[in-house]
């Protein structure tokens, strides 16, 4: 029953989707080595959905071949099933059925041996801190609690991959925070997680290796940090009251980039001490007064911008930067 | 276990989290079983002593012989009724995602769609046995023997597939629960426009000919006929047919809307 192993989990050559005249995924390879995270970023209407949709046997793919824990998803879409696990981004949970009762039926549909799923069942309630939760409808949940349900759903299977599809999308900091942690404990159980996200920080912190997905076609692919290493190095950015000044300073930084419309120059820079201080230095021996100075590391935003022409989406529900989410954690303390 | 037995076991599974359903929201279960008790007592109490005077195949008339002649076309509506539920719980699976999940799952396929159907069964046969105990205690009397008995469980249940299944296909299509709870409301008015209340010869002609040849009214004369004796003549064999032919077509029109349509496509 069970393939032999590979080192790939998931491997993908020249996906297509379109629904009718749309072009969904254009031709799209991934390959992805068993026991690690893979992250798939890309804005809105990407293709993220429509990927994880066409692994996870729901929707039929226009072309392309998958092989998932060895197994083709054309040839063989049941046994890909016995291997997978699933949590989309809306709620697959029973919403008459207690928590409790959703994770038996999960026991019962993996063709579990009742005590020991009912073990399980209590370890996963534990584990995801649902044990108060699991004599109540998903009704009275929120919706982070609902996300953890939905999960540890999944989990009852014991899947090798598994499948986030915006994992934390609408979740409150905290509550990311807590579903991050618990990616990383599976990851490091040896499952091979497929996880979709449009934050770049998520991508960041969770992710071994990162395909960018743009217009359903993978624009890059990497580490985090080979991607950062794609796009120009940090830089100084000092923002000025007048285009004279802003001139003035320019004459000073040989190797600065002017922007004239937002009065801005950017200084390459590793954003370190002694390297600010010589900007400063220079500034002064020019005799210019910046108005603002902000200090800019390297991050994915960067990468996306660079790679796509685009800067990376705002979602006005979401996105909550780090210094937002930490900020938002003070608060709720 | 072999393949069938897993089919056995995942529809069992979905049985008992449908019959589980029904008991948290009794609400749905107590409104497909209420509607037809109403509307029972409605005819037999305010209309009967009129209708019943008016029908011929209700000799002497009055109330009592009215019940007597409304009883089948009101099971029929019951059974109509509870699949309105049958639609509005498919549909509420569809859009609230769990089905996406057991699709993803290595489950049988069958599964999903067979528990809800069995599940409607019990929900339709409840609903039954609840009519027929409140017409038994308002005067209806049927002259049926244990086969004619048989033989009207037979056509009742052959009808419940039937109606089940296409309601299962038109939960599938609805975009929403609220069109789910609506569309197979056309199947509650069909008993009025056909022999059910009133014969179809009492009515205008042209609506006498639908009366006469839609499939609610061969089923409702086949029943009439085994409880009360009345003649069946070929509304037997014109009521299986058309319950062979609605239930194979709900089935297959379901099949097909269930692996294409349970996935709505989002980008």
């Amino acid at each position: 029953m069970t393939a032999p192993p590979t080192a790939s989990a998931i491997t993908v050559s020249d996906l297509r989707k379109s629904f009718g005249d749309l072009v969904v995924l254009d031709g799209i390879d991934l390959d992805v080595p068993a026991g690690t995270i893979f992250s798939l970023l890309g804005p809105n209407g990407a293709g993220k959905t429509t990927t994880v949709q066409i692994l996870s046997t729901l929707i039929p793919a226009d072309a392309g071949v998958v092989r998932i824990g060895g197994h083709d998803l054309r040839a063989d879409p049941g046994s890909v099933r016995g291997v997978i696990g699933v949590t989309g981004q809306f709620s697959a949970v029973d919403n008459l059925l207690t928590g409790e009762e959703n994770l038996m039926l999960m026991v019962d549909l993996n063709h579990l041996d009742r005590r020991e799923g009912r073990r399980k069942v209590d370890d996963l309630l534990q584990r995801f801190d649902l044990v108060d939760a699991a004599k109540t409808t998903p009704f009275t949940y929120s919706g982070g609690m609902r996300r953890k349900l939905d999960l540890a759903m999944t989990l009852v299977g014991s899947p090798r991959v598994i499948f986030l599809d915006e994992p934390t999308t609408g979740l409150d900091p905290r509550t990311r925070r807590t579903m991050w942690e618990i990616i990383r404990e599976l990851a490091a159980d040896g499952v091979t997680i497929f996880l979709t996200t449009q934050y770049l920080e998520e991508a960041d912190e969770l992710a071994d290796r990162i395909a960018l997905l743009d217009h359903g076609r993978i624009v890059a692919e990497g580490t985090p940090a080979e991607l950062k290493r794609m796009i120009p190095g940090g830089h100084v950015s000092l923002r000025f009251t007048d285009p004279a000044r802003l001139a003035a300073a320019s004459a000073a930084f040989d190797d600065a980039f002017r922007d004239d419309e937002a009065l801005t120059l950017q200084v390459p820079s590793d954003g370190g001490v002694r390297s600010l201080r010589a900007v400063l230095d220079r500034l002064d021996a020019a005799g210019v007064e910046a108005d603002e100075l902000t200090v800019h590391t390297p991050d994915l935003d960067d990468v996306f911008l660079a790679l796509t022409g685009r800067p990376a989406p705002a979602d006005p529900t979401a996105a909550p930067t780090a210094a937002a989410a930490d900020k938002e954690k003070e608060l709720s303390r | 276990m072999t393949t069938l037995a897993y089919t056995v076991r995942d529809s069992r599974t979905m049985l008992r989290r449908n019959v589980r359903r029904m008991l948290r929201y009794p609400s749905l279960t107590a409104m497909v079983i209420g509607i037809p008790v109403v509307l029972l007592l409605l005819f037999v109490f305010v209309f009967g002593g009129t209708l019943g005077a008016g029908i011929d195949a209700a000799p002497g008339g009055g109330r009592t012989e009215y019940a007597n002649y409304v009883v089948p076309g009101i099971l029929l509506m019951t059974l109509a009724g509870a699949v309105q539920g049958t639609a509005i719980s498919i549909s509420m699976d569809m859009t609230e995602g769990i089905v996406a999940r057991f699709r993803t799952m290595a489950i049988s396929r069958a599964a999903v769609l067979t528990g809800h159907v069995i599940g409607s069964v019990i929900q339709s046969a409840i609903g039954v046995v609840v009519v027929l105990a409140v017409a038994f205690a308002i005067g209806f009397r049927p002259t049926a023997g244990p086969l004619e008995w048989l033989g009207a469980v037979a056509v009742l249940l052959m009808a419940a597939l039937a109606l089940i299944w296409l309601a299962v296909a038109l939960g599938l299509k609805a975009k929403s629960v609220e069109t789910a709870s609506n569309t197979p409301m056309f199947l509650i008015l069909l008993p009025f426009l056909g022999s059910g209340f009133v014969p179809t010869d009492s009515m205008p002609v042209a609506l006498a000919l639908f009366a006469e040849y839609q499939p609610f009214t061969p089923i409702i004369e086949t029943l009439r006929g085994l409880l009360r004796g009345t003649p069946i003549g070929a509304s037997g064999v014109l009521a299986v047919v058309w319950c062979v032919v609605i239930a194979g077509g709900g089935y297959l029109w379901s099949r097909r809307l269930y692996e294409r349509a349970s996935v709505r496509p989002r980008a």
